[in-house]
C-alpha cells in the first residue's frame, strides 16, 4: 500500500464528474480530504491522502487528470528554501500537523511534506519567510 | 581545591598552542563524570555562542563628505530612515527600523545587505548652510564606499529570557513568535547551556572591553547592556530566572560575515536581526568550572501569557523541557518551540574554540566589570 498526499486543482469549468465519490467506489482508493476550497465558477482545490496499491494510486491519479483536473504530489505544491534555513525553529512552533519539527541533537528543521495540512501558518511564521504554497 | 589560573596564563597556553578548549555543551556533557574541580584543572576555555533575533541592534555609518559638502538631516538607506541628528555625515541605522509602508523591510535588511557588499540607495535632505551647501543627495553607497561601518548593539545577549504562551482564543503574532489560541504552543529563545551569560550569571570574566566573536568577526563588550537587570530571583543551580544581564556590543560590520548577522521579519511585529555571539569564558578556577558544567535542565525560566497583554507569570519551566518539544502547564502537554538557532550557534561555539585552540584569537582581562546590583525603572505616564 502508498499513502500520498496530492493538490488537486479544478478549473473553473469543472464538469459534474464525482471525482471523489468514484475514486473510492471504481478504483477501491482509500481518500481523506485534507483541506478543500471548491467553489461553482472559481479555482478550487483539494487536498487529500490517497491510500492504494501502487498501480491502482496511478490509475486513479490518471483518471483524475483524464478529467482536466490538475493533480500534483504535495511537496511539488509547497515550497522551503532551505539552503537559506537558519534553523531557529519558529515555523515548528505553529505546525500542530507535525510536518515541521525541530530535532534538538542535531539543532536542525526537518520538513516532512507527507504530514503538511496546508494551513500555511508556516508562511506567517518563518522569520526569513522562506516557504511559500503554490495554492490558490 | 584546584589551582586557580590567570588569564594571562591562559593566553601564554593559547600562544604555544596547547591550550584546552571545549564548547560549553562539550563541557555539560562532561560534568555529568567530572567534578568541577577535576574540570577547572583539565580546561583552560569554554566557549559560548548564541544566534538568535536580537532587536535592540544596529549600526553607526559615517558616508564621507561630497562636494560640496552637506550637513545630512533627512537621512534614508533604501526608504529606511536612519538617524541624521549626530554630525554632517554620520548615522545611526536601527535594526528594527522600517521602509514604511513596507514593514516588512527594514534597518537589519539594509545592514545585512551592506554586510554583503551589496549596493544601498542613500537619500538625504538637508536645510543647507553656509559651511554645508547641498540641500539633497541621493547616491548609492556600499560597505567599500563608506567610511567606518560600525555596529553598536545596545541590548544582546539577554541572560534568559521568558517562554511565551497566549492564553487567549485569538491567534496572536508576537516578537516571541506566533501564539496559538488557547495555549496552543510555547515559544522560547536561548541556546541554553550552550549561552554566553548563563554559563558566566555572575558575569565575572565578562565586562567592558571583553574581546568576542560577532557577526563573524571581532568585537568587543561595550558596556552592560540596556535594561541590565540583576533583580530576578536565582534558581538552584544559581542562575537567574527570567531576563536579567545584557550587554552592550561593539564591531566592526565591514568584517562582518551574512551568515552571522541575518535580517527577520516577525509577522504583524516588524523587523528584526539574528545577531551572531560568540564569548570565550576562561576556567580560572573551581567556581567557574562549576558554572559552565550547568545543563539545560539545570536552567529555568517563566512562562508569561502574551496573549492577555500583561506579564502575568504561569509558571516556571527548564530548557532541559523546552528543548525535548513538549512541557506542561496546569496538566495539559503544549509543544514548544525556539526562535533561537542552536545549529548556528554550536557552528560559532566551533569556530571560536578552534580560532582559540590555533592561536588566532586571545582572551582579555575586562577594562571594568560590571555592576553588581541594578535594577529597572518603568516608565511612569503622567500627564
Amino acid at each position: 500500500m502508498t499513502s500520498k498526499r496530492f493538490v488537486l486543482t479544478f478549473p473553473p469549468d469543472a464538469t459534474g464528474e464525482p471525482i471523489t465519490y468514484n475514486l473510492i467506489k471504481k478504483f477501491d482508493i482509500m481518500v481523506n480530504i485534507v483541506r478543500a476550497d471548491v467553489s461553482p465558477g472559481k479555482i478550487g482545490h483539494l487536498v487529500m491522502e490517497m491510500t492504494a496499491p501502487s498501480g491502482v494510486l496511478k490509475e486513479g491519479i490518471q483518471y483524475i487528470r483524464q478529467h482536466h483536473v490538475e493533480c500534483e504530489p504535495i511537496e511539488k505544491k509547497i515550497s522551503y528554501r532551505s539552503d537559506l534555513c537558519i534553523h531557529c525553529g519558529a515555523c515548528s512552533a505553529v505546525c500542530f500537523a507535525g510536518a515541521l519539527i525541530m530535532e534538538h541533537s542535531t539543532g536542525e528543521l526537518s520538513f516532512d511534506p507527507e504530514k503538511c495540512v496546508v494551513c500555511e501558518l508556516c508562511l506567517k511564521s518563518c522569520p526569513l519567510k522562506l516557504f511559500s504554497i503554490d495554492i490558490g | 581545591m584546584s589551582k586557580k589560573k590567570s588569564i594571562e596564563e591562559i593566553n601564554e597556553k593559547i600562544r604555544k598552542g596547547n591550550a584546552v578548549v571545549l564548547t560549553a555543551e562539550e563541557i555539560s556533557a562532561m560534568g555529568k563524570e567530572l567534578s568541577p574541580a577535576e574540570i577547572a584543572g583539565r580546561v583552560d576555555v569554554v566557549t559560548t555562542a548564541t544566534f538568535g533575533p536580537m532587536c535592540s541592534s544596529g549600526a553607526f555609518i559615517n558616508f564621507g563628505h561630497s562636494s560640496p559638502p552637506m550637513r545630512m538631516e533627512k537621512i534614508t538607506l533604501n526608504n529606511v530612515p536612519a538617524y541624521g541628528g549626530i554630525a554632517a555625515v554620520d548615522a545611526f541605522i536601527g535594526a528594527t527600523e522600517t521602509a514604511m509602508p513596507h514593514d516588512s523591510y527594514g534597518g537589519a535588511n539594509v545592514i545585512e545587505e551592506l554586510i554583503a557588499g551589496k549596493d544601498v540607495l542613500l537619500q538625504a535632505t538637508a536645510k543647507g548652510t553656509d559651511c554645508y551647501p547641498l540641500t539633497e543627495v541621493k547616491t548609492l553607497i556600499n560597505k567599500s564606499t563608506i567610511n567606518e561601518f560600525i555596529m553598536f548593539n545596545p541590548r544582546n545577549a539577554y541572560q534568559n529570557y521568558n517562554v511565551a504562551v497566549n492564553s487567549t482564543p485569538k491567534i496572536k503574532f508576537t516578537y516571541m513568535g506566533t501564539l496559538l489560541p488557547a495555549y496552543g504552543n510555547a515559544n522560547f529563545s536561548t541556546s541554553g547551556e550552550l549561552s554566553p551569560l548563563l554559563n558566566d550569571p555572575e558575569l565575572r570574566t565578562i565586562g567592558i572591553g571583553t574581546r568576542i566573536f560577532f557577526g563573524g568577526t571581532t568585537g568587543y563588550v561595550a558596556w552592560n547592556g540596556t535594561q541590565y537587570n540583576t533583580g530576578k530571583p536565582l534558581n538552584e543551580s544559581g542562575v537567574p530566572v527570567g531576563n536579567s544581564a545584557t550587554l552592550a556590543l561593539i564591531g566592526d560590520a565591514k568584517q562582518m560575515n551574512p551568515r552571522f548577522i541575518k535580517a527577520a521579519y516577525f509577522e504583524k511585529y516588524g523587523v528584526t536581526m539574528f545577531v551572531g555571539i560568540g564569548i570565550p569564558l576562561p576556567l580560572l578556577d573551581e567556581d567557574l568550572a562549576r558554572r559552565v558544567s550547568v545543563r539545560n535542565s539545570q536552567i529555568e525560566t517563566n512562562i508569561i501569557d502574551y496573549g492577555s497583554g500583561g506579564f502575568e507569570i504561569l509558571g516556571r519551566v527548564d530548557y532541559g523541557t523546552l528543548f525535548s518539544g513538549e512541557m506542561e502547564l496546569n496538566g495539559r502537554k503544549i509543544r514548544t518551540a525556539p526562535l533561537s538557532s542552536i545549529k548556528v550557534a554550536r557552528e560559532i561555539a566551533e569556530l571560536l574554540k578552534n580560532d582559540i585552540r590555533e592561536g588566532r584569537f586571545l582572551l582579555t582581562e575586562p577594562v571594568a566589570l560590571f555592576p553588581k546590583t541594578s535594577g529597572l525603572n518603568s516608565l511612569n505616564i503622567r500627564l
